[in-house]
């Protein structure tokens, strides 16, 4: 057998000494040199592949995922049904103003759980394949999640939305719709992160799933889902104002009533400054930068 | 040449526990390296260490001579890894899994299948591989098991507890596998607490024993450091204990003998260490024939491995495995491999 040691493909140098490679290998891990190399792009594939077999296999979670926001639209507006029209701002009628909130929430919900089935992987000691394998880059395993949750919420939302038109809700024009996909996609993208970091900093799945439950419905009615925020004592206000969740609610409930629309107008009156749908969008793209970098600081100690 | 492998004064602690104390052990390239001990020695530790799943806290390990902890992907590269518990993915069948796992290894599309059939044939998977790994058997289990370890055809394959748990039939089908590996030039780092497996596959050896390697050679380079041969004498089938008592001080008295020891759980039978190369069957059989006594069955061997864990750690490894099989729980196992 030969002695000379071939160095993984994605390293140009012809041979390992330890000069040769030294300093910041590690780093490499999580860094982003190997981000666009084709070894990162097989390993995502394979492991986002690994997700949808799971998901074709075992469908009961997306069934449920599409069921709950159904009911959500059902029963809720029902409950609303005979509130003299006008009361919620400028949305025709329950149903209408309730679309945006589900829609944000399902999405939420969805993301906030994207961590259970890498904590499961950790328990099981399925995650052990990955990190003894020579990943590119060990962001692949935070990435295919969060291409599998993406796409779950885009499905979703679809059916929402094609539900709510139905109920009289109305449609977006197509300018919209992309706006709509595109704000949902940010928050999910967020929230993925921040359920994966938790797969990697909680102790067990007991723990995560605790902290989905004490964050998901307190979440949701801290937020303009279910009533605006003219209906909220000020303390709400302010936490509903400085709730993610209202950031993506309120741009898509505005394009859902207003035909002409543009990035300038306020779609938010927080109690401490008029937030338009482009400040909004901003926000949203903080929130995940922010996200974003705290996991990876998260990751970069567990995974590195 | 640079060896295989190279561990140098190893040490890992997790908390309180000093999981790994002083492992120091180097594996040319091409030998069966066994790696034997009780439970909880510090074997899985070592291995994690060495596949980059574990920091150690002090010492060195080298992969074809470039440090695991500056350069993990080049070890990742170099090794397979086949854990001790087997995580499969359910749902997934095991050509699935292993697709997924020539993605990870970066194996480029056009080798994945070819290799991946090769496997399947070489382990004899083919009936069931297109099944899902939910419904395998422990056997079936292990042989994809070696095969996910195998795809990337590493330089060395590191298994851990390859055969624990498995039927006879499994193990032999297991063993005969390494030993075709070993023909083909894989080097192969092997854990167990079975001495007739490492006797039988291993070329070197490595005991631990609370998170030390107290003896390290070829398993006959070690039989003879312990010294002596082994008689086992049984006078008749099931012998009484007073008959068994007076051929055991009859012995002692002969010079070639150093101990006598009755083996109550095999009929009586008696356990004698003697000088090797010296006539000891002879003329113990010799002085049972003076005093009147029969002799059903005696055997002349050499030491076993557990005869060289015994003479450096007082016990012998089927008690110090019964003592730390209880004091461990199979929860705690789980949380301690997980990351
Ligand atoms: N992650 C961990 N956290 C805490 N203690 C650990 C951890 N991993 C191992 N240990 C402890 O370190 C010691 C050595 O464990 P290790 O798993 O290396 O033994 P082993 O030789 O592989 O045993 P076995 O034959 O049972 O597999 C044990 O006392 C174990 O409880
Ligand atoms: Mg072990």
């Amino acid at each position: 057998m030969s002695q000379t040691i071939t160095p993984p493909p994605a390293q140009s140098s012809g041979s390992v000494t330890s000069s040769g490679l030294s300093g910041g290998d590690r780093a490499l891990d999580l860094s982003t040199p190997g981000l666009l190399s084709g070894e990162f792009v097989q390993e995502t594939a394979a492991l986002t592949k690994r997700l949808f077999i799971q998901l074709q296999r075992r469908p009961t979670t997306l069934v449920a995922g599409v069921i709950q926001p159904l009911m959500w639209l059902i029963l809720f507006g029902a409950l609303f049904q005979n509130v003299p029209e006008g009361l919620f701002g400028t949305s025709q009628n329950y149903g209408q103003f309730l679309g945006a909130g589900v829609i944000v929430f399902t999405a939420f919900g969805g993301a906030l759980n994207a961590g259970l089935p890498v904590m499961f992987d950790r328990e099981f000691g399925f995650l052990n394949r990955l990190l003894v394998a020579p990943l590119a880059s060990r962001f692949s395993i935070v990435l295919a999640s969060s291409i599998f949750i993406a796409a779950l919420s885009m499905v979703q939302t679809a059916v929402i939305v094609a539900a709510s038109a139905a109920l009289g809700a109305g449609l977006p024009g197509v300018v919209g719709l992309i706006l709509v996909a595109a704000i949902v996609l940010t928050l999910v993208l967020g929230v993925t992160g921040v359920s994966l970091g938790l797969a990697f900093a909680l102790p067990g799945h007991v723990e995560l799933i605790a902290v989905i439950f004490v964050t998901n419905l307190p979440l949701l009615f801290a937020s303009t889902a279910l009533a605006p925020l003219a209906f909220m004592p000020t303390w709400l206000q302010w936490v509903a104002s400085l709730n993610p969740l209202s950031y993506a609610i309120e741009p898509i409930r505005f394009v859902y009533t207003h035909a002409l629309w543009s990035l300038g107008d306020v779609v938010l009156t927080a109690p401490f400054a008029d937030v338009t749908l482009g400040m909004a969008l901003l926000v949203l793209v903080g929130f995940d930068a922010i996200a974003l970098l705290g996991v990876r600081a998260l990751l970069q100690r567990t995974l590195a | 040449m640079v060896a295989a492998v190279r561990i140098e004064a190893l040490q890992k602690r997790y908390g309180q526990v000093e999981a790994v104390k002083d492992v120091s052990l180097t594996i040319e390239s091409g030998e069966v390296f066994g790696l034997l001990g009780p439970n909880g020695a510090g074997k899985t530790t070592t291995l994690r260490c060495l596949c980059t799943l574990a920091t150690p806290d002090a010492g060195l390990i080298e992969v074809s001579g470039v440090s695991v902890v500056k350069h993990p992907k080049v070890a990742r590269q170099c090794l397979g890894y086949v854990a001790q518990e087997v995580a499969l993915d359910k749902v997934l069948t095991g050509r699935e899994l292993l697709e997924l796992q020539a993605a990870l290894y970066h194996i480029p599309a056009k080798q994945m299948g070819d290799r991946i059939q090769n496997l399947i044939t070489m382990l004899d998977m083919s009936d069931w591989i297109d099944q899902r790994s939910g419904t395998y058997s422990g056997g079936m289990r292990r042989r994809l098991d070696l095969a996910t370890g195998l795809l990337h055809q590493p330089d060395v394959l590191v298994l851990d507890e390859p055969t624990v748990g498995l039927d006879i039939e499994s193990r032999v089908v297991v063993w005969d596998f390494i030993r075709k590996l070993r023909t083909q030039g894989t080097t192969v780092l092997i854990t167990s607490h079975y001495l007739e497996e490492i006797d039988a596959l291993a070329d070197r050896v490595a005991i631990i024993d609370k998170g030390m390697v107290i003896a390290s050679g070829s398993p006959s380079e070690l039989k003879d450091k312990v010294g002596g041969d082994r008689i086992t004498l049984r006078l008749r089938e099931f012998t009484p204990h007073d008959e068994a008592q007076a051929a055991q001080s009859l012995l002692q008295s002969l010079d070639c003998v150093q101990d006598v020891i009755i083996n109550e759980v095999q009929g009586n039978s008696l356990n004698l260490v003697v000088k090797s190369q010296s006539d000891a069957l002879m003329r113990v059989q010799t002085a049972l024939k003076q005093a009147g006594l029969p002799t059903f069955g005696i055997a002349q061997s050499r030491p076993s491995l557990d005869d060289v864990y015994l003479a450096a750690t007082g016990t012998t490894l089927t008690d110090a495995e019964m003592a730390a099989a209880s004091a461990r729980d199979s929860k705690q196992y789980r949380k301690e491999n997980m990351r």
